[in-house]
């Protein structure tokens, strides 16, 4: 997004390089309203070596991961967040061979708190794989070792 | 072709790709499971502070709790999952994790289970889940 501001893209950026989020292949498409990010297949996400299905923990961390991105979306400036719980209904197995991508979407932000919704699918928005309810904190004091934008 | 009836857990996550990629491995202790999760570089999701990334915390519980429901109730097929919660309690640091996971409630077709991951300390756990299985 080129109308996003600069410390967003540069959160953006880092959130791409998130360890995890490398190890398992996946990638941010768009900091937006909703955010989103997709995970090709691979061999190695496999849950069920006799289906070749997906493992649910990967739906879990690709949603985590986009939403914590989604509150990112609509702070105002530089923030530490942290899940404070995450909520995934399985709608259905994941298609072999086929992305993975989550959106998600902020719906509220408190002084301490965010809520978000999100969906993971394979493409059909409207034929979800998984749907997920999350609430994180917002740090605004920050934590020990990360800078925080003076308000 | 695995045969849930009888596979030894620790075969059982050498046996499942992701498991492998988080190198998670079992343990019969007990009448229960301990799975193990030694620290790696690719399970991080804040390198600054650095903590584990929360998907990795969620797939470690959801293991246990998958693992935990084939070791009890020896059914033919993979427990699929219906839904979790999980609830992040403390920041999980850069070391190795422990989950463990118990059957609440077994129906005919489906599991509750409470699933608990902790670090240095079992007395202070990183997070928890419940979620509910299918089973067959």
């Amino acid at each position: 997004m080129s109308d996003a501001p600069e410390w967003l893209k540069h959160a953006k950026q880092h959130m791409n390089l998130t360890p995890y989020l490398a190890g398992i292949g996946g990638e941010i498409m768009d900091i937006g309203t909703p955010a989103r990010a997709r995970v090709p297949y691979s061999e190695k996400l496999i849950g069920d070596p006799e289906t070749g299905v997906v493992h649910g923990g990967v739906i879990t961390g690709l949603l985590d991961h986009t939403s914590g991105l989604a509150v990112m979306v609509k702070l105002r400036e530089p923030m530490p967040i942290a899940t404070l719980d995450l909520r995934i209904d399985y709608m259905r197995p994941a298609k072999p061979h086929q992305d993975i991508i989550a959106e998600c979407e902020c719906v509220r932000v408190t002084h301490e708190v965010a809520f978000v919704r999100g969906t993971a699918h394979q493409g059909d928005a409207n034929d979800p794989i998984a749907l997920c309810t999350g609430a994180f904190m917002i740090i605004r004091g920050g934590v020990h070792g990360i800078p925080v934008t003076p308000a | 072709m695995i045969d849930y009836r009888t596979a030894d857990p620790a075969k059982l996550m050498e046996a499942i790709p992701y498991c492998r990629h988080l190198g998670i491995v079992a343990a019969v202790e007990g009448g229960s499971l301990l799975l193990t999760m030694p620290f790696a570089q690719h399970l991080i999701g804040n390198p600054v502070l650095p903590a584990l990334h929360g998907g990795v915390i969620g797939s470690l519980l959801e293991t246990a709790a998958i693992a935990q429901v084939i070791f009890e109730t020896r059914g033919a097929r993979l427990p699929k999952p219906v839904d979790i919660t999980v609830d992040y309690l403390r920041s999980g640091r850069a070391v190795d994790s422990y989950a463990r996971a118990r059957i609440a409630r077994q129906g005919k077709r489906v599991v509750n289970v409470h699933a608990e991951m902790w670090q240095e300390d079992e007395a202070k756990p990183v997070a928890n889940l419940r979620g509910h299985f299918l089973i067959s």
